[in-house]
């Protein structure tokens, strides 16, 4: 993989990849795709099993009170203002 | 009194408990000196939790008011990717290092109803990502067996804490053999549950379609007695399975036929202790009236690179709710896209970034279909390859891991060395099928090896049979 391969791939996985260490991952990733490529040998001739396919989906009941985790999940954000998550400005 | 930790299971605590040989106190106790002695060395434990007094006063209650179960006052060490209400679970991340969690996960509810104990949350890989417990946030853990080595992964704090009499039994979870690897090395059993058992709900989800909860313990019949527990269908988790869908596959009470895939075993890079103690056992299990027979399945060889496409395009799914904007570690930044890049570039470790990247690669335009999709095609191989050996087999049986404990460092700079750990794993994980990993001896150093069998869904009973004659010398 060339360099700009890694950094392309970091930028759509929104992870910062120091330049320092770009060329250790294009080692790691070359060595582990040279791995996983030997399915490329297997003939995939069969086409996939398709299950049967039950809806699982619950009924959508409120089974909280509002406001009961409010204050235990909003205590957790890196930013905050009231009860708002705050962000840098996006427009 | 004193308390033999070594030799005390779940059945003989649950007795002394009832006779009043010691109390639920005593008994933490005991397992708190071992901890205070012996945590600072192994860093099994991540931390203990200091709310033992409330869990203990709630155990004892339940002996005094008759509603004690075998669970009762059982002191557990948990893995630090499952859900305990108000404790911190970090998955032994930097980006999760103060998440504390707001509810319990369903295995968790489920053991604290019984009144087991939870000592302490135990190191792992970062996000169950290793078979090493190296890639930790917080420290390697060091294997109570040999301290030069590693514990095995990705649930090594666990298997450390109950190898080292720092717990009773611990829970880990398994994707690709993150309990049945560390077992081995601990010289302890190990079960991957089928998948589906039990609920998922409250795991810090690593790989959706193969994650399961799983036991340490030092005897089958314990296995046995957590798994019967704890498998039950949870309506909070989309893939666990209706009570009603988990009936067994045939009238079989007692497996009598064991298949041994040869040409995954003659595929080279096992160790040969690994090997002739795996064909010591067979001979003892022929002798003990077991048919052994040779399965052709050249699906298996196959499996840990099906395994390391999928896994990382779970990995990557997964992994993008870690944003440094709700919860988790946040980094400054000058822009949104500033903050995502340097909050998860410096919040994950290395080896959550390889496959955050990896699973990026094979689910792009362009590489889905060479990577992803044809691993999903040969995922199906595969799974019908094992069912399909289950029509002429009860058990299928392989060593649990290629070689015994290596040491502390080994394997790091070598990403795929450390994921061959894992070649026996990957089958049961793929397939979904369930698998338990039983000590089968020692190397002449000492080493513990481990002895590996699968069986149908949903039939981890032929597991706990077969298994409690194995570990008898068969």
């Amino acid at each position: 993989m060339q360099l700009a391969d890694i950094k392309k791939l970091a930028l759509l996985a929104r992870i910062q990849v120091p330049d320092e260490e770009l060329e250790a991952v294009a080692n790691d990733m070359d060595s582990i795709l040279g791995y996983i490529d030997q399915i490329q040998k297997v003939s995939a001739d069969t086409e996939r099993t398709i299950p049967t396919l039950i809806n699982r989906v619950r009924e959508d009941e409120v089974t909280t009170e509002t406001g009961e985790y409010t204050e235990a999940l909003l205590s957790q954000a890196p930013g905050r203002d009231g009860n708002f998550v705050k962000v840098k400005k996006i427009l | 009194m004193t308390i033999d930790l070594p030799t005390l299971t779940i059945e003989k605590a649950h007795s002394s408990l009832m006779n009043k040989e010691f109390t639920v106190r005593e008994l933490v106790d005991a397992y708190r000196a071992v901890i205070s002695e012996k945590n600072g060395t192994i860093n099994a434990y991540l931390e203990i939790f200091t709310d033992l007094d409330e869990q203990i006063a709630h155990s004892e209650e339940m002996f005094t008011n008759g509603t004690a179960t075998a669970m009762t006052g059982i002191p557990m060490a948990i893995k630090d990717n499952i859900l305990i209400n108000g404790h911190i679970a970090s998955a032994s991340s930097k980006i999760l290092a103060n998440h504390v969690a707001v509810y319990d996960a369903t295995v968790i509810k489920i053991l604290r109803e019984q009144g087991a104990i939870f000592l302490g949350r135990t190191n792992m890989d970062e996000f169950a990502m290793g078979s090493s417990t190296q890639t930790s946030a917080f420290g390697v853990t060091r294997n109570p067996r040999d301290e030069s080595r590693v514990p095995g992964g990705s649930s090594g704090g666990s298997a450390a804490a109950v190898a080292a009499d720092m717990a009773l039994v611990a829970l880990g979870t398994e994707t690709c053999g993150s309990v049945r690897q560390p077992a081995s090395f601990c010289g302890l059993v190990g079960l991957k549950p089928t998948y589906g058992a039990l609920s998922r709900s409250g795991l810090i989800a690593m790989g959706n379609s193969l994650d399961q909860p799983a036991p340490f313990t030092k005897t089958v019949a314990e296995s046995e007695i957590i798994f019967n527990l704890l498998s039950k269908y949870d309506s909070l988790d989309a893939m666990s399975v209706p009570d009603e869908n988990r009936s067994p596959n045939s009238e079989l009470r007692t497996p009598k036929k064991i298949g041994v895939p040869r040409n995954f075993l003659n595929q080279g890079g096992i160790d040969p202790r690994v090997l002739e103690n795996f064909e010591m056992r067979l001979e003892q299990l022929k002798k003990a009236g077991y048919e052994i027979v040779d399965l052709d399945m050249p699906e298996l060889e196959y499996s840990l690179a099906v395994y390391y496409i999928i896994m990382p395009a779970e990995v990557s799914t997964n992994l993008s709710r870690f944003d440094g904007i709700r919860y988790g570690f946040s980094a400054q930044g000058k822009d949104l896209l500033d903050v995502y890049m340097k909050s998860r570039g410096e919040g994950f470790g290395k080896e959550a970034r390889r496959r955050i990247l990896l699973g990026t690669y094979v689910l792009s335009h362009g590489y889905y279909d060479a990577y992803y999709n044809k691993a999903v095609i040969l995922r199906d191989k595969i799974t019908r390859a094992v069912a399909k050996a289950f029509e002429t087999v009860d058990l299928i049986a392989t060593p649990t891991t290629p070689t015994p404990a290596f040491k502390l460092g080994e394997k790091m700079n070598d990403p795929v060395a450390m994921y061959l750990c894992d070649i026996f794993s990957a089958p049961a994980n793929l397939a979904g099928v369930p698998s338990i990993a039983i000590p089968s001896g020692k190397t002449e150093d000492g080493l513990p090896l481990s002895f590996q069998f699968m069986a149908p869904h949903f039939r981890e009973d032929l597991l706990f049979a077969v298994g409690k004659e194995f570990e008898h010398g068969v």
